[in-house]
């Protein structure tokens, strides 16, 4: 039996069924909107498991579920080492964000990292402590700035409304993920011009073991996708 | 594997090295308030230390070194000179990439070290020699280097103050300073302000804006530095050679470089006073960015002793910081030289033999 992890709601569970639904797997929701219980249909010996997007990572890697759908940013935030434990099978062409950082838009001497490593240093000698950035994506994004040789900042966990940090000072500079660029712009903060930090969407994943076997070929070879 | 017992057993003997030399001993509490190493760290800390929370004191560290609890510790009640020699764990968790290690590497291992806090020229020399003694016979590879040389060559260069304190600000990070170095060398560009008329927001203030604008004016004006310059700093930066022949060889860059002269000078009375304690500067390597990729504390002489095995940390490391010593002296600055040996790495050399 393949248990496949799909999120267990909005606009992530339907485009995930609408995916499915195209290659000949109809999943869907049993009883009521409020249980989260599958069904599937058009496979033989997949069971569907309806789950929070942040915990598909984290099952995966446990071995509770074999295939999962999850977003490329959480993966590589929550999950060091990853592609020791998950095979990335196909990116599947929606819930596309990316992961930028940004600055007050009033900041007219900023537009790229070089301009925020500079004003990190100024920063940093005016207010004696470092330039805050506000984000939940703590790795990606030091390692991203230790990448780059960014000093002078430091990290401030904000796990949500953190585009309102900068206007709470609570923190200079954020780095989330947006996939418009609307909420940024509704909070006077424009992105620098770097390629982003990742560009994620949503994708399958498999665990590592259990994509070896031949229920896991078949089921991916009626998807039309392969290990 | 070797038992911990073990390793103890060796760091106890080098202890008494240390204790021989003069050096008093102290320990350091494990959990250290977490603020102090992250101001002075940044994120770097945050990604290789433990960090974790007290309900009343707030964030603490498991100890990620000795070098600043024992400075701590002296700024408190010590006099100098000071000779202050330590054992035990620090703690380093190995933040991966995409793929887990095969080998994790170890999180908690001894260190054993030794810290010199004196004005005393001869500072460098000793402790190195100490270093050198203690670890006779593990057919281990010295190399040397000098951040003060380094960031003497970048105050010669015919440069703004500005250029010359952003320049000196990445040392430690060669590949931006590298690019700012390219920058400064072509003709300025256009300042590429944006035209927003945004309101205001966040705790930086437009005051400091205008203050980094008028940089930049002036900046542009800058004559771009000539190539000659780049091409003897990329010279300087990577010289590498026995502790003689770099001598030699700083001493020809400093005719053209005059700027690099004391510091050169400095690096030659240091390998005579090595001399004088018993050791062929032949036998050392003098590596001119060798501090470059160790921790940003360090300003003067730096040193490590180096096993040949593959993917090994060196076995031990040290140098000057007499600018962390400003930092946490809080306007009492003693000039600092010390280093750590890994009583672990030593155990397993021991093993082989």
């Amino acid at each position: 039996m393949i248990r496949l992890g799909v999120p267990s709601k909005g606009r992530l569970m339907e485009q995930t069924f609408d995916w499915f639904a195209d290659r000949g797997v109809r999943l869907s929701r049993s009883g009521s909107d409020r249980e989260y219980a599958g069904r599937v249909e058009g496979a033989d010996d997949v069971s569907l498991v309806l789950l929070s997007a942040g915990e598909i990572p984290r099952e995966l890697v446990a071995g509770r579920i074999e295939l999962g759908v999850t977003g490329t940013d959480l993966v590589r935030e929550k999950l060091p080492g990853w592609a020791s434990d998950l095979i990335e099978i196909t990116p599947m062409g929606f819930g596309h964000a990316d992961l930028i950082l940004a600055v007050p838009d009033c900041w007219r001497d900023c537009d790229n990292l070089d301009d925020l490593t500079s004003i990190a240093r100024d920063f940093r000698a005016a207010h004696d402590f470092r330039l805050r950035i506000a984000t939940k994506y703590h790795r990606l994004v030091r390692a991203w700035l230790a990448e780059h040789e960014v000093a002078d900042y430091q990290l401030v966990d904000s796990q949500g409304a953190t585009e309102g940090t900068v206007a709470n000072q609570t923190a200079e500079a954020i780095a989330d993920i947006t996939s418009s660029g609307a909420t940024l712009q509704a909070n006077n903060l424009k992105i620098l011009s770097e390629e982003p930090i990742l560009r994620s969407q949503a994708t399958l994943f498999a665990n590592r073991v259990a994509a070896d076997g031949p229920e896991m070929a078949r089921f991916l070879a009626q998807l039309g996708v392969a290990v | 594997m070797i038992a911990k017992r073990d390793k103890q057993r060796i760091g106890q003997r080098l202890l008494d090295g240390f204790r021989a030399a003069g050096a008093v001993e102290v320990a350091p509490d494990i959990l250290l308030p977490a603020e102090t190493l992250l101001d002075l760290y940044g994120e770097d800390i945050r990604a290789r230390a433990y960090v974790t929370i007290d309900p009343i004191r707030g964030e603490v560290m498991l100890r990620p070194d000795f070098t600043v609890p024992v400075v701590q510790m002296h700024m408190e009640h010590g006099a100098e000179p000071a000779r202050y020699c330590y054992l035990g764990e620090v703690f380093r968790k190995q933040d991966m990439g995409d793929l887990r290690p095969e080998n994790a590497r170890d999180n908690e291992y001894l260190q054993c070290g030794f810290e010199l806090f004196a004005r005393d020229p001869d500072a460098d020399a000793e402790v190195f020699a100490l270093f050198h003694r203690q670890l006779q016979g593990y057919d281990l590879s010295a190399e040397t280097g000098d951040m003060a040389l380094l960031m003497d060559a970048v105050r010669g260069l015919p440069l703004s103050t500005a250029r010359k304190d952003a320049l000196l600000h990445h040392v430690w990070r060669p590949r931006r300073f590298q690019r700012m170095l390219d920058r400064f060398s072509r003709p300025a560009r256009g300042l590429g302000l944006s035209d927003s008329q945004a309101t205001w927001s966040g705790l930086r203030s437009p005051e400091e804006m205008t203050v980094r604008i008028a940089r930049l004016m002036a900046d542009r004006d800058e004559p771009p530095l000539a190539a000659e310059w780049g091409d003897r700093l990329n010279q300087l930066f990577n010289l590498r050679a026995s502790a003689p022949e770099a001598v030699t060889q700083l001493r020809g860059f400093a005719e053209d470089f005059p700027a690099i002269a004391p510091a050169v000078e400095q690096i030659a009375s240091r390998f005579t006073a090595i001399a004088g304690l018993g050791i062929d500067p032949a036998s050392i390597i003098f590596d001119a960015s060798h501090g470059r990729t160790t921790m940003e504390y360090y300003d003067g002489f730096t040193f490590t002793f180096t096993a040949a095995r593959a993917d090994w940390p060196p076995v031990a490391s040290g140098g000057r910081y007499d600018a962390l010593m400003a930092v946490l002296g809080k306007g009492r600055a003693i000039p600092a030289v010390g280093g750590i040996i890994r009583p672990g790495l030593i155990a397993e050399l021991e093993a082989v033999q």
